[in-house]
């Protein structure tokens, strides 16, 4: 059939599986917008209040289920407000398409209004983008854009479509949704190098990051654990990929780290690493990172392979491919001394635990924590309140732990929690500072425009938490700009916005509260007063090692 | 520091020298020289880039360029196992006086005269990178006008071509 550009666009979009986009319309994308007018029956669109936190939306979206995620925006300042949530994707590797309206075809390099050059400005952030110069390639790019956003790893892509092209006519055919490039396990002799050195191992550690998820291997991470009896560990991305509780499991690793899973990957002598990339925020001093270990290391990325730390073993394909060929290969066996080492560690790490009465970080956390049920997505921002999150939540299904770990996006909590609950069609939880939350809280229209139910945890400590932290402990205790101390009534704000809201100074008010916050039908604020000067600890200082950790303040 | 020379093949569209040289300033290596052109079919061009650096950057790089979706295939040059070549065209002022000799260095270097004037001599070389170098510094005892010259181009020595499937 001869259909405009826009309807190809809208109709590419639903053959692709998508039923649910996030965007805020203008000038250039009118033609689009009207498509998606005509078909909203087939797929709806979420307005957020800003382009930002509708990326921000899509990547939660996408984060929780696993699809992609779709924004859309007019061109100029529509795409230039893309730009964060975009590069949050790719350092995060979401799988995210975005499409911008642009100028006609015609005035394309004239300055023309609301004219930006958005696939230059999004070069080095998407992981491929493309102008679409005529109705003819519409289609085929947008299928194209879909399986490269979830081939290998996924990534965002970015389409940049003139409005001309939206205008002009041409023939559509349905076609099938797009297929992921075929996953391919790494080279058979590679897999045999890793067994070999797996078998002589005599304290080997598993780190596992996103890409573990991505690659939907958890069954046979555990199931080499369990062969190796050996202890897990994940980056701040592998977070909820495996429960929280489960025996084997030590916790995240890095700067701030569980004390006893960071020990286990410094002491271990093979380090097997799945779908990881050893950020700078996980080595800490590359030099002094886990010296004794041989790192095994498994990426769908080839490029991840001895980037940062050599890998003796350096596997590239699929880990669930991979591990599928590498187990058979193992042999099974018991390790009484490296177990003992591992429950040490886990004592220490309970003697360093902050036990705390009152409105700690922690007993903030564990208080959430009575409330998330099994398949509640937890977002977080960025700052002291991710990562007292990220060690002290408790996740029961993987995909559940969304936050911006790479770029670290202050702001892209309350769209990506506005996302996910889309996603996962439950409530989500919002896990945020009032510095974070000061950054984007427009979006608290769009929640309770769609009714979204999601609970928003604000960590109020009047403060910039985790850059004091560094001020206080690196740069004498100068607290340039970082004391906030703003007027805010968070709660009379919800309630402008038209959510509910309630403060919470003490346990009992925080129970209360969060009994309030999940029982209600749409978006809830909890004030939650925390003292200005808590620490987000165990530490790494930053190009420190594990012989630098600090786990406990005046240390 | 080493000196590097890459072939990158990529597909013939607008916008993907960008992409590829942007690569290099992502990792903050400067291209010594560079050469673009369409190759044997029109759907491919072909980059090819000379670049100095060290070797885990650079073989960063490499594995990042073959993440782009636009680039087909890679390959890496050594003096043994290639031949390589530039042009250069050089302006020289023609006087009486350094005529024979500016002529006789031409020669020597197999250097081509191709305009001449009671001016000037224009010559044009190929040849591979240093020599080319070394006829630049003779010709820089008399009075150079104007230089142009190309970036290296290179081809593998045998049989064996840059369209093979990508192997890392």
């Amino acid at each position: 059939m001869i259909l405009s550009g826009a309807d190809i666009l809208v109709e590419t979009l639903i053959e692709q599986g998508c039923d649910t986009v996030f965007g805020y319309p203008g000038g250039q994308i009118l033609n689009v917008y009207d498509s998606l007018y005509t078909h909203r029956d087939k797929i709806n669109h979420i307005l957020t209040a800003h382009e930002q936190g509708a990326a921000h939306a899509a990547d939660g979206y996408a984060r929780t289920t696993g699809r992609v995620g779709v924004v859309i925006s007019t061109s100029g300042p529509g795409a230039t407000n893309l730009v964060t949530g975009i590069a949050t994707a790719y350092l995060d590797s979401v799988p995210l398409v975005a499409i911008c309206g642009n100028v006609p075809t015609t005035q394309i390099g004239s300055d023309s209004f609301q004219e930006v050059d958005i696939t230059g400005v999004t070069l080095p952030i998407t992981k491929h983008n493309y102008f679409v110069g005529s109705v003819e390639e519409l289609a085929d790019t947008i299928r194209e854009a879909f399986a490269l956003a979830q081939s290998g790893r996924p990534g965002p892509v970015l389409i940049d479509v003139p409005k001309d092209v939206q205008i002009a006519k041409y023939e559509y055919e349905p076609m099938a949704p797009a297929e992921k490039e075929k996953p391919f396990a790494a080279k058979e002799i590679r897999i045999a190098e890793a067994a070999e050195a797996i078998n002589n191992a005599k304290r080997p550690y598993i780190y596992f990051g996103g890409g573990l998820m991505v690659s939907d291997a958890m069954t046979e991470m555990l199931e080499l654990a369990e062969k190796l009896d050996a202890p897990v560990g994940c980056s701040l991305m592998g977070l909820s990929a495996v429960p929280t509780d489960h025996p084997r499991f030590l916790g995240m690793q890095g700067m701030h780290g569980h004390y006893a899973s960071s020990m286990a990957m410094h002491n271990a002598d093979v380090i097997i690493s799945l779908g990881v990339r050893f950020n700078d925020r996980v080595t800490g001093n590359r030099s002094k990172f886990a010296v004794g270990a041989k790192i095994i290391h498994i990426d769908v990325d080839g490029s991840e392979l001895s980037k940062t730390v050599n890998a003796v073993c350096g596997l590239r394909g699929d880990v669930k491919l991979t591990l599928q060929q590498l187990i058979p290969l193992v042999n099974k066996s018991e390790k009484p001394e490296w177990q003992s080492e591992i429950a040490k560690f886990r004592r220490e790490e309970q003697e360093y635990s902050d036990n705390r009465e009152g409105m700690t970080p922690r007993r903030v956390i564990n208080t959430l924590n009575k409330y998330l049920g099994e398949n509640t997505a937890v977002c977080t921002d960025v700052g002291q309140h991710q990562m007292w999150t990220a060690q002290n939540a408790s996740f029961k299904t993987p995909r559940r732990f969304v936050s911006s770990g790479g770029l670290g996006t202050m702001g892209f909590g309350l769209g990506a929690a506005i996302g996910a609950a889309f996603g996962t069609k439950e409530r989500s939880v919002l896990v945020t500072g009032d510095g974070s939350f000061g950054m984007c809280l427009n979006e608290l229209a769009t929640a309770v425009s769609y009714n979204v139910p999601v609970v928003i945890l604000i960590m109020n400590n009047g403060v910039l938490g985790m850059v004091r932290q560094w001020q206080t402990l690196f740069y004498n205790k100068h607290y340039s700009n970082t004391i906030l101390d703003r007027k805010t009534d968070f709660v009379a704000l919800a309630k402008a916005f038209g959510a509910d809201g309630e403060k919470a100074a003490t346990p009992d008010e925080l129970e209360n509260a969060f009994k309030k916050a999940f029982g209600c039908n749409g978006p809830f604020v909890i004030d939650c007063s925390i003292d200005k000067d808590e620490f987000v600890l165990p530490m790494l200082p930053p190009g420190g090692s594990m012989d630098d950790i600090i786990v406990k303040v005046g240390q | 520091m080493n000196r590097y020379t890459v072939a990158v093949l990529v597909m013939n569209r607008f916008g993907v020298l960008n992409r590829v040289t942007s690569m290099f300033r992502r990792r903050q290596f400067n291209i010594n020289a560079l050469t673009v052109s369409e190759t044997e079919t029109s759907e491919l061009s072909r980059i090819t880039v000379v670049f100095s650096g060290e070797e885990g950057a650079k073989q960063q790089l490499i594995n990042q360029l073959y993440k782009l979706p636009d680039v087909c295939s890679i390959k890496e040059f050594d003096e043994e196992n290639s031949v390589s070549c530039e042009l250069l065209l050089i302006k020289m002022k023609n006087e009486a006086e350094t005529r024979s000799d500016i002529r006789s260095a031409a020669d020597a270097f197999g250097a081509v005269i191709v305009d001449y004037s009671k001016d000037y001599m224009m010559f044009r070389l190929t040849d591979i990178s240093r020599k080319i170098d070394d006829f630049i510094d003779l010709m820089r005892d008399y009075t150079i006008l104007e230089i142009c010259r190309t970036g290296s181009v290179s081809l593998e020595k045998g049989s064996s071509t840059i369209r093979q499937p990508i192997n890392l």
